[in-house]
């Protein structure tokens, strides 16, 4: 069994390739059971007050519509744990995009023509959705997302930060940003009888049962949540979402399996977003580079609904040695949608103004932004003291800069002419915390020699069928066609969601003990399998998750080569290199697709993405993908990612770090600092698109 | 030639109605359809043929990409009414018979050009349309201005990213995609 060894890490392909390549891959609105119906959601038009009336008369007579749920005729829901679920309970509208009305009809088009015949009347009050860094509703919570302090201070950063012989202070801005995976939010609802059962598109089906049966009122058991396919996450479907809601109370008054799809535009309102981040960072250092000081200060909004605070002062608490040292987050409660998860939350915006302050500290010491990094590292995690389980951030970076050819890069800022283009290089370190949750599992051995692994497991893109069969096949001994996987139902072994980077760890921990059990079972046993065959379980409730002596992290090197058009303003990403220490890899072909795909959100991050919200009217700008500019194929050149294995007794059976959302930390501070090196200019400010470009340029202010 | 009348509104062709046929993946259709159903609901709706995805709905996005007529064109924007005789490729009718698969496909999988799935069947549908219009001598934003109009356009990265711009993919497999279409470039 030559290949059992080599089950981990090996290259192995997607399981479920063929049906994604063939179209035959369902999705949570392709569940085309007979009869069903689709309905089509009304949203607020204010930002802030209430619905006074909403007449359904007129979408109510238009052809195939079969009915109208407001608040004053909707399903009452139990209390959610997530405000933003209480739809149609009450005529509050707490943000513009609020769902108001939701149309069923027969068909998709005469559910849209009915929801465009609602007639709504609001009784509007002023709202407020601007943040600004002196809001005077700006506060610091107790806990900011993750479950980390808002606060935390050491040393006297202050007196530090005022005597340090070299000082940068600097403000940066990261702009609201969407998720928008390519499959918008849908669900498709089915009642029967008492029992619901819900294709939905979610990164967790455990999750959204708990949460539909506490809504509606149902034992976990008479739920049933499926989530085969699901067309990218990014974090905005990490727990239910309006949409599966409306679809189960839908299909509950109208007796017919219904499904919701969001529309594009409605998702940046209603499915979280990265929430805006102010960002002040002050870098002190002695003459030779050292950190003597570090502070941090975030100021962030939430919703009037739901307290989420970005996290993004949490990796200045990891990164650097620095004896003086303050994180604080604020929060301005406004008129907004909820914010919520995106890829990295906390990080992606933390590490863009921590790196790109790094970067200007190395200028203003006349030092490499490698070796900056280099020495300060810390010898263990600055905020709590703890060792780290294992960091190889120093490795990242030579490794990357021996692959990028960082050594004849010419050490000063520009600007860098070729020919009418300024080029330029930079760099940034990326860090993601080790996130580990309980999830179970069952292993089969089948009389037939063949493995059947169950467990939960949501693949939203990752690969979670292929890497938790080779995760199966490494713990069994046996090769990897023999073992197979069933994931995204919530009728199986209860599991924790995809998310947090999380999700190989924290399945695989529970496949790889159900796995190891059975192995023993079966050395125990002698002759011919029974019928059904030998299974195991394994629940990692209070292992997994126990709490660690050590701090765990990922660490990453981001280096970016740009060109800047000084006619245009436009930047171009001509190289993109990433190098990670991450545990072991897993699947390395899987894992590739990760990395660069996270770097490429980045790369959005650094030169595209950006959404404003209208002071005026409450809204979102850019809602949708013509306005809201994710990158496409011409931005995206050369992109690569290496890794460096670790070996790290202190994470999991596998030894795995997740890799799904460090490729976008650092990216945007890596190529905001190319940009810097390229142009002399430091651009503070996210996206740099070419007018922000273009018009901070020396030649064209001299103009 | 088979009719539909699986929809629940599809009856009678009447004001708001009309019968058209349409082939698909070889095969002749008979549906009365909404006139203001597009294409991409059509196929997704009536004929039970999912695999074209809807991302945005409004052309933004790529995802619901089909081939008509030979031509790649976003579905979402297409009324069906007025599509009637036309001749309609979905990701579905790409392979073979039976378990054959095209070689764009085998190459998608090969280089691991997805990750959620949900862009790729559009990406495969207009990157065959792409490779045709290549071959047809198609110019592109970055073909050279001067090259002879035409003989087919050699595609190169540049060629293959620029024409696949309208196809995105949130989970960032754009190089992989790159080199699965530089794998079945004749
Ligand atoms: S669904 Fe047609 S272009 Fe997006
Ligand atoms: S593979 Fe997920 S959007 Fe392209």
């Amino acid at each position: 069994m030559s290949d059992t060894d080599t089950a981990l890490g090996a290259p192995a392909e997607r399981r479920e390739g063929r049906e994604k390549v063939t179209g035959t891959a369902r999705y949570a609105a392709e569940h085309t059971v007979p009869g069903r119906v689709h309905a089509w959601p009304v949203t607020a038009a204010i930002a802030c007050g209430a619905v006074r009336a909403i007449d359904t008369t007129e979408a109510l007579r238009s052809a195939g519509v079969i009915t109208v749920l407001t608040h004053e005729n909707a399903p009452r829901l139990a209390d959610a744990d997530d405000p933003t679920l209480a739809v149609l309970q009450n005529s509050r509208v707490p943000h513009r995009g609020w769902p108001i009305a939701l149309v069923v009809a027969e068909t998709l088009e005469a559910a849209r023509a009915g929801a465009a015949a609602v007639r709504v009347e609001y009784e509007a009050q002023d709202h407020d959705v601007t943040l600004t860094d002196s809001h005077p509703g700006a506060y610091v919570p107790e806990e900011a997302n993750g479950g980390y302090p808002g606060h935390r201070e050491r040393g006297a950063p202050e007196g530090a930060f005022a005597s340090a012989a070299v000082r940068v202070d600097a403000a940066y801005r990261v702009p609201p940003l969407h998720n928008h995976p390519m499959e918008p939010h849908a669900a498709t609802a089915q009642w029967d009888g008492h029992r619901l059962v819900v294709h939905d598109s979610s990164q967790g089906a455990t999750a959204v049962r708990a949460t539909l049966a506490a809504l509606f009122r149902l034992p976990e058991d008479q739920v049933t949540v499926v989530a085969e396919h699901v067309g990218g996450g990014f974090g905005s479907k990490g727990t239910a979402r309006p949409h599966v809601v409306l679809a189960a109370m839908a299909a509950r008054r109208t007796g017919r399996p219904v499904t919701v799809v969001l529309p594009r535009r409605f998702l940046p309102a209603l499915v979280g977003h990265r929430a805006p981040t102010l960002h002040r960072v002050r870098l002190g250092a002695d003459e030779q580079g050292s950190l003597t000081a570090l502070l941090h200060e975030v100021t962030t909004h939430t919703s009037r609904i739901k307290e989420f605070v970005e996290q993004a002062a949490v990796p200045a608490r990891v990164m650097y040695a620095s004896p003086h040292s303050r994180t604080t987050h604020r929060v301005v409660p406004l008129d907004v949608p909820s914010p919520s998860w995106m890829r990295a939350p906390g990080e992606a915006p933390g590490m863009f103004a921590l790196e790109s302050a790094m970067d200007e500290l190395a200028v203003a010491l006349g030092t490499d932004p490698v070796e900056l990094r280099i020495a300060n590292e810390p010898d263990t995690e600055p905020d709590s003291g703890k060792p780290f389980s294992s960091r190889h951030l120093v490795e990242c970076l030579r490794e990357g800069a021996r692959r990028f050819g960082w050594a004849h890069r010419d050490p000063h800022p520009g600007p860098h002419s070729s020919g009418p283009l300024l080029v330029g290089s930079g760099v940034a370190a990326a860090v993601y915390p080790v996130l580990i949750q309980p999830s179970t599992a069952t292993a089969r051995a089948l009389p037939n020699g063949n493995f059947t692994v169950r467990v939960n497991a949501t693949d939203i893109g990752t690969g979670a069928r292929t890497v938790l069969a080779q995760v199966a096949a490494d713990a069994l001994g046996v090769p990897l066609d023999r073992v197979r996987t069933e994931i995204g139902n919530s009728d199986l072994p209860s599991a924790s969601l995809a998310g947090g980077s999380s999700g190989t760890a924290s399945w695989g921990w529970a496949v790889h003990e159900a796995c190891t059990r059975l192995r023993a079972g079966l050395a125990e046993h002698t002759g011919q399998l029974p019928e059904p065959g030998l299974t195991a379980s394994a629940d990692t409730a209070g292992t997994a998750d126990a709490d660690s002596d050590y701090a765990r992290h990922a660490f990453g090197a981001h280096f970016a080569e740009v060109a800047v058009d000084t006619v245009t303003g436009e930047v171009r990403v001509r190289r993109l290199l990433g190098v990670y220490a991450a545990g072991h890899i897993l699947n390395s072909r899987t894992a590739r697709s990760q990395f660069i795909g996270g770097m490429t959100m980045g790369l959005g991050m650094a030169l595209t993405e950006g959404s404003t919200m209208d002071a005026a009217f409450g809204d979102f700008t850019e809602s949708d993908l013509a306005a809201y500019h994710v990158p496409v194929h011409a931005d995206v050149p050369a992109v690569e990612a290496h890794w460096i294995d670790e070996d790290d007794p202190h994470l999991n059976p596998m030894g795995s770090k997740g890799i799904g959302e460090i490729g976008i930390v650092g990216t945007a501070a890596a190529i905001g600092n190319a940009v810097h090196h390229a142009t002399g200019v430091r651009y503070r400010e996210l996206p740099l698109t070419p007018d922000r470009v273009l018009t901070g340029l020396p030649s064209f202010m001299a103009r | 030639m088979e009719t539909d009348t699986a929809h629940p509104t599809t009856g009678p062709p009447d004001h708001h109605h009309s019968e058209i046929t349409l082939r698909v993946n070889g095969k002749p259709h008979t549906l009365t359809v909404d006139h203001r159903s597009v294409l991409l609901d059509v196929l997704r709706e009536d004929l039970d043929l999912t695999g074209a995805k809807k991302g945005c709905d409004h052309g933004q996005c790529g995802a619901c990409t089909v081939l008509v007529d030979g031509r790649r064109a976003n579905s979402c924007l297409l009324p069906a009414v007025a599509l009637d005789g036309g001749d309609i490729t979905t990701v579905e009718g790409l392979g073979g018979d039976g378990e054959e698969l095209h070689p764009l496909q085998r190459a998608f999988l090969d280089r691991d050009a997805f990750q959620c799935g949900y862009c790729t069947p559009g990406q495969i549908c207009s990157a065959i349309g792409a490779l045709a219009e290549a071959a047809a001598g198609h110019p592109s934003h970055v073909t050279d201005p001067g090259a002879p109009a035409g003989p087919p356009v050699a595609l190169d990265r540049a060629e293959i990213r620029e024409r696949l711009s309208g196809n995105l993919c949130r989970c960032g497999a754009y190089p992989n995609i790159v080199e699965a279409v530089e794998d079945v470039i004749p």
